[in-house]
């Protein structure tokens, strides 16, 4: 029964990442830096929350949260697409953008500068634990993610131009793919998917708090990294980060390692990724870098 | 002129072709007319405009002003991919092949074979083997272009216009990477491919290729054609002096006979000791013996050259002696200073001298300017308790640019605006214009025409004749002749063969080459 609750929470808390992670494959795979994965999450959370307060539907809310994930993409490719911005800084600042943009609408909306109020979910009020996650119909959606991702990358024409486009932009375009479109695609689906986990933990807490994700697509980003670019890998890793933050949790009562400690799993083991320890960790050739 | 040129049947017409790269004037008036099922060699020296002209022509770039005609039809200004659905196809020379995906897909991308809205990889390989045999090209289709040689990456290249049924093939320097064989193999191809109808026009500065291969020839000097002939009516004299403007001395870069005059001829007696290198053993990426054994010495007032395919070593052992790579046994001398474990910055300071095999990578940082380039692992020199003395850094540059003929003459242009031979004079002006004893010099022309090649080979020899040890790798066998006053042979990470300049020569060394001779002493110099 223990097992089963672990891994019932195992799974609640690496859906985020599931979505985010997804997201920022997509979007590393094309050649974007996916540095303001934070931002699509935190958009989307209040995003949703908007869309379920006012109707009272989760469903909206999946919608509205999506489409502020691919509104804020869409300012992310307008500067590093059209206006060959950097990457990093433009994500950064998209990041820091959502910050204070949904702190400020939350005041303007709910007149609170901490949360809003209680918002429609998925899955009955009296349930809880695992019950209450398989009737999430975004936790399947998010365990499917990353498989159907997979999918797209390695056996579709848009994923072989992905890849090709993330590696060397010259030669694809020589050939006539076109370069811009290609990725303008792939950040657009990082927003969306990213904005997917934001809706999820909104949705999931019934309610927008400020900040609410606090670091989730930092981490979703060392997923990437960690799975090396490759989406099951990816996928993996979210669900490794996500046991080691439950065991955190677990332990805490015990207190038996502090859990500042746990916390820094994920980034502890990406490093160690990154520095070739678990085979060679190796970035799509393009990533980060603007072309004309 | 013209009329003995194209005829009724030119599939291609660019005329009064004007192109601007910022300051940089590319195109000024090009012209070029090819007639159907030719190969038409369009030559000239680095920076002429022949790789702009032919970026029109594939729609990679826009003329700013001029007309495009392909096939009677006035496509100025096209896309790459309106390009290539008329059946223009560029093989690039700086290879445009993602490494990261495998032939197969390269081939296809952009037109891949689809079935249910998913990408067939089984039609696109067999698609790809089909065509592979049809045109001779032969290529593992399913194999990573990372794991290719730079022959068989080549042939990717064409094939993936020929998969796009390309009637006009634009090929830029297709034999800068290849060795003899595999360029012998290439014009076997292309007379093929031209057989079947195709038009092909090759970019090239090597006079050979041009007397080999093509039946006309378009001339570019300083962004303007300035010459169109028959290649039968002409001489490689004719050709380069049409693309230099005055004589040239072919003999110089061409065959044997200019025996150095260096003192280390033969053995490594004479002059003081340069660089001494002995049972250096260098791990490879791949291989744990990429250089095995290897010991030799390079005299002041000597070039030593090192013939050989590419791949067996040579590399790694420039790497190592210049200190970008760790060396496994043996020891590194510069005159009496040991310093096979010295920093780059203590080899530097010791009197090491590197021009780099890639410009790109290693020789240049292709952002900064010329000046910035000029300077580069010199910068303590050029500075006052940390600060850059910029006044000094222009003057280094002015004096610089003007004694190697860099041009553009403007020294605060970014590297990355310059042609490809200009480039390598900065990086040659650079590792000259310093103090050294020893001169690494690998593959010191490589991608650079006749008059920057003849320039560069006086300058190696004028340092020579001043006493500098220079060890050179060429994959050029002809560059290695014409300049080394040594030849040594490596191969499979050893040297097979060293002998002096007297008893070298393309049928002596060409056996050491392949492997199909081996070393009868181990007492290599």
């Amino acid at each position: 029964m223990t097992l089963l609750l672990f891994l019932a929470q195992t799974i609640r808390i690496a859906i985020p990442y599931l979505f985010a992670a997804a997201g920022g494959a997509l979007a590393e795979r094309a050649g974007i830096v996916a540095l303001s994965l934070e931002g699509y999450m935190l958009g989307g959370a209040f995003g949703a929350v908007i869309g379920a307060y006012y109707t009272g539907s989760a469903w909206i809310g999946v919608v509205t949260g999506v489409w502020w994930g691919i509104m804020l993409a869409a300012i992310h490719a307008v500067c590093t697409l059209r206006f060959k911005a950097d990457q990093i800084v433009t994500g950064v600042a998209i990041n820091l953008f959502t910050v204070g943009i949904t702190r400020f609408l939350l005041q303007l909306a709910f007149d609170s500068s901490s949360n809003s109020p209680r918002v429609a979910g998925f899955g009955g009020d009296n349930i809880g634990g695992a019950l209450a996650l398989v009737s999430n119909p975004l936790v399947w959606l998010g365990l499917a993610t990353m498989p159907a991702l997979a999918f797209v990358v390695y056996r579709t024409t848009f994923g072989l131009r992905v890849r090709a486009v993330g590696e060397h932009p010259l030669a694809a375009a020589s050939l006539g793919v076109p370069v811009n479109r290609v990725r303008w695609v792939a950040v657009l689906g990082s927003g969306a998917l990213a904005a997917l986990g934001g809706t999820y933990l909104a949705l999931d807490q019934h309610q927008f708090t400020d900040s609410m994700t606090a670091g989730r697509g930092f981490i979703a980003l060392a997923a990437v990294i960690f799975g090396r670019w490759d989406p099951v890998r990816a996928g993996l890793a979210c669900l490794l980060f996500a046991g080691a933050e439950t065991l955190q949790i677990r332990l805490q009562a015990a207190q038996l390692i502090p859990s500042q400690f746990v916390a820094m799993i994920p980034y502890v083991l990406t490093i160690v990724a990154v520095a070739g320890v678990v085979g060679r960790s190796v970035p799509p050739a393009a990533l980060g870098r603007t072309t004309d | 002129m013209t009329a003995s040129v194209g005829g009724p049947t030119a599939v291609v017409r660019m005329n009064g072709i004007q192109k601007y790269f910022g300051a940089v004037h590319a195109n000024r008036g090009a012209e070029i007319e090819v007639g159907a099922g030719e190969i038409h060699a369009l030559v000239g020296e680095n920076g002429a405009g022949k790789s702009t002209l032919m970026k029109i022509l594939s729609g990679m770039q826009a003329p700013d002003g001029g007309g495009v005609e392909v096939g009677g039809r006035d496509v100025t200004g096209w896309t790459t991919a309106q390009a290539i659905a008329a059946g223009v196809g560029m093989v690039h020379q700086h290879f445009m092949l993602v490494p990261t995906l495998t032939v197969a897909e390269n081939v296809v991308l952009g037109r891949e074979p689809v079935s249910v809205a998913t990408f067939d990889r089984d039609r696109a390989i067999r698609e790809v083997e089909e065509l592979s045999k049809q045109s001779g090209l032969i290529v593992p289709a399913n194999r990573l272009v990372a794991d290719l040689s730079v022959g068989e990456a080549q042939r990717v290249e064409i094939l993936k216009t020929l998969y796009r049924g390309a009637r006009i093939l634009l090929l830029d320097e297709p034999t800068a990477v290849l060795s003899p064989p595999e360029v012998t193999e290439l014009w076997a191809v292309l007379r093929r491919v031209r057989d079947t109808g195709t038009t092909i026009i090759l970019i090239t500065h090597k006079l050979d290729e041009v007397m080999a291969v093509t039946e006309r020839i378009t001339v570019m000097r300083q962004g303007a054609t300035v010459a169109r002939m028959a290649t039968r009516a002409t001489t490689p004299e004719g050709i380069a002096k049409a693309m230099v403007g005055r004589d040239v001395d072919l003999s110089v870069q061409t065959s044997a006979g200019s025996v150095g005059r260096g003192k280390g001829l033969g053995d490594e007696g004479g002059g003081g000791t340069g660089l001494t290198v002995r049972n250096l053993t260098v791990r490879g990426a791949r291989v744990e013996k990429a250089v095995n054994d290897v010991s030799f010495t390079v005299s002041a007032g000597e070039i030593l050259g090192i013939a050989g395919v590419e791949g067996n070593g040579q590399t790694e052992l420039l790497e190592a002696i210049s200190g970008l790579r760790g060396v496994t046994s043996g020891s590194i001398r510069i005159g009496d200073r040991e310093i096979t474990h010295a920093s780059v910055r203590e080899r530097g300071d010791a009197g090491l001298s590197h021009i780099p095999e890639d410009r790109h990578q290693r020789g240049l940082i292709l952002e900064y300017s010329v000046a910035d380039n000029l300077i580069l692992g010199q910068q303590h020199r050029f500075s006052r308790s940390g600060v850059m003395d910029r006044a000094a850094v222009a003057t280094n540059a002015a004096k610089q640019v003007a004694a190697f003929d860099v041009r553009p003459t403007d020294a605060s242009l970014a590297v990355r605006t310059l042609s490809g031979g200009n480039q390598q004079k900065v990086v040659i002006a650079r590792e000259l214009s310093r103090d050294f004893i020893v001169l690494l010099a690998a593959q010191p022309t490589r991608g650079v025409d006749v008059g920057a090649i003849e320039f560069i080979h006086d300058t190696l020899r004028k340092a020579r004749d001043a006493g500098k040890a220079i060890l050179l790798v060429s994959a050029e066998l002809r560059e290695v002749l014409s300049l080394a006053d040594r030849v040594a042979v490596m191969y499979g990470g050893r040297f097979v063969a060293v002998m002096s300049r007297a008893d070298a020569s393309e049928d002596a060394l060409g056996p050491y080459m392949t492997g199909a001779r081996k070393a009868e002493t181990e007492s290599a110099a």
